[in-house]
């Protein structure tokens, strides 16, 4: 499912001394099966892009197109659009409310008037997606550790089996393992659902293991858009947004300095080891040792 | 999306900075004031009378730099409070009738009760609020301990007061954020706030309302922890770091204000 994004401008309280222009003529097309990282600064506008996708919020100027359907038209039925774009709020496990984690998840696909026996295969299927035991499924969701409450809580919208999934800062307040984890759940439900994934973020080593394409923000605009690798190349005009580059991106950038010939494309320590191990395999053979 | 849109259009204890007459004064002057002003509303029953506040409102509005719709705007919750106050009065007095319909009876007496009452709600709400509008929350509180204090020896708690003051207001923005956070997030969850009859819609209420008592208690607790921690023990002995002083513009508002707002209540 693809969504087109054109002239999207939002200001909050309009009309008022507090009003705010969170994002301005922002043009973006998120194609059908795409991974996109919105990266950007608290204050960017990051979020309030993300929540026009489903029409959460309503542009001030501009349109939204899910497939094509201009979703801010009259008679759109904004409830079945939300349930193809499913939003993750940040800290989602905010929103738990049920009594039991299995009442939770099921909340959003009996909203959509679903039949009992679909309810409990999307659950289960929901719950295993993100790796919750089926035990603490007759559990109060507050009983929870944090890290199991976030799971259950994108388990709600995963439930809904939306085509397109909208995550703002899903890895936000969670621990290095836990951060791994929960980007190894979101590449495999992509892979596996064949779903378009959008998700918000300002760490760059994350974007950079699971985004095709990144859109970085500034102050309400789209400041650069492209592939990660061309993203990071440009490491000096990032800094200057106060944005970086992945670590082993900044360390290929000080190894060519020195005069190494490594690609600077390197994003993960892999790629990076690869990088290092390729030329020093060079050097060896071509037998001028040199000092390293 | 309606209920979502609404929280934004509440502009009771708001605070709009800036640099104005009234927002230089000291809070205590304007507290005074403002309490004066709702105390002589309530004396005044002639036209006259609540034409001449309405000017004494309007100049204050004047001088403060705030847009009057934006004040108007806050008017808007109150308006079928206003309407219902002005039909009834309107009917139920006894007097001269103007125009008769079944057991309706509006007269000439009721029109101009229910105009006055109608008026007297305007002023006292759009006057009021001047007061939030002007006057950081941190700047009232401190307004009102300082007020309160002489009440000390006859019990009244009024550090306590001003701090649970301070601490309401400082939340009220931000539960109203964090209610239409998780209604958002209730919503992309396909939840539907707007339909069904009264038992279903406050049915649907619960997934706003409790996750909303749990952040809550939450913010409650982690307060209480952060307050601790930084020694807080109560008002004893605790010093401020910006003292209140009267200057002479807040004794000629209070002076000035004080025996117009007399005149008026006892002669209108």
């Amino acid at each position: 499912m693809s969504i087109e994004i054109r002239g999207l401008t939002h200001t909050y309280n309009p009309g008022t001394p507090l009003a705010r222009t969170a994002i301005k003529d922002i043009d973006l097309t998120i194609e059908d099966g795409e991974t996109v990282a919105i990266i950007g600064h608290t204050g960017s506008g990051k979020s309030t892009l993300v929540q026009h996708l489903n029409g959460l919020l309503k542009p001030t100027a501009g349109s939204v197109k899910v497939d094509g359907v201009d979703i801010n038209q009259k008679g759109v039925d904004l409830r079945t659009i939300r349930w193809k774009v499913g939003l993750v709020f940040q800290y989602p496990e905010h929103q738990l409310f049920e009594e039991t984690v299995w009442d939770d998840v099921a909340f959003g696909p009996r909203n959509m008037g679903l039949a009992d026996e679909e309810v409990r295969s999307r659950v289960e299927r929901a719950l295993a997606a993100v790796d919750v035991d089926m035990a603490l499924a007759e559990r109060s969701p507050f009983e929870l550790s944090g890290g199991e409450k976030r799971r259950v809580a994108i388990a709600g919208v995963l439930a809904m089996e939306p085509s397109v999934l909208v995550l703002d800062e899903p890895t936000a307040g969670l621990d290095p393992r836990g951060r791994q984890d929960m980007l190894r759940r979101i590449q495999r439900l992509q892979k596996e659902r064949q779903l378009t994934v959008v998700f918000v973020s300002h760490n760059m080593a994350e974007v950079a293991t699971l985004a095709d394409r990144l859109i970085v923000m500034e102050r309400g605009v789209i400041v650069m858009e492209g592939p990660p690798q061309a993203i990071f190349a440009q490491g000096e005009q990032l800094e200057a947004i106060g944005l970086g580059v992945p670590e082993m991106t900044a360390l290929m950038g000080k190894l060519r300095a020195k005069g190494w010939d490594v690609p600077d494309s390197a994003l993960t320590v892999e790629e990076a080891e690869a990088a290092i191990m390729a030329v020093l395999r060079r050097e060896a053979r071509v037998g001028t040792g040199g000092d390293i | 999306m309606v209920p979502v849109a609404t929280f934004r259009n509440i502009t009771i204890g708001q605070y709009i900075p800036g640099e104005s007459l009234l927002h230089r004064l000291d809070p205590r002057t304007k507290i005074l004031v403002t309490l004066l002003m709702v105390v002589g509303l309530f004396f005044i029953d002639t036209y006259l009378g609540y034409g001449l506040a309405a000017l004494y409102i309007a100049l204050a509005i004047f001088r403060s730099g705030i847009p009057p719709r934006f004040l108007f705007r806050g008017l808007r919750p109150v308006i079928i409070i206003i309407l219902l106050t002005f039909a009834l009065n309107s009917f139920m007095t006894e007097g001269e009738i103007l125009w008769q319909w079944s057991f309706l009876t509006l007269t000439k007496e009721g029109l101009s009760k229910g105009g006055m009452l109608a008026i007297r709600l305007i002023l006292l709400i759009v006057g009021t609020s001047i007061l939030t509008l002007t006057t950081s929350p941190l700047a009232l509180t401190d307004g009102l301990e300082k007020l309160l204090r002489p009440g000390k020896r006859i019990g009244i708690p009024a550090h306590e007061l001003a701090m649970m003051m301070t601490i309401a207001l400082r939340f009220i923005p931000t539960l109203l954020e964090e209610t239409e956070k998780i209604m958002k997030a209730q919503m992309a969850r396909g939840a539907d706030f707007e339909s069904g009859n009264l038992l279903q819609r406050a049915k649907s209420l619960l997934p706003l309302l409790v996750p909303l008592f749990v952040s809550a208690f939450r913010r409650a607790d982690d307060l209480a922890v952060a307050m601790e921690a930084r020694c807080y023990r109560g008002g004893e002995g605790r010093t401020k770091l910006k003292q209140l002083a009267f200057q002479a513009v807040d004794f000629l508002v209070l002076g000035g204000s004080l025996v117009f707002i007399i005149w008026l209540a006892l002669s209108m």
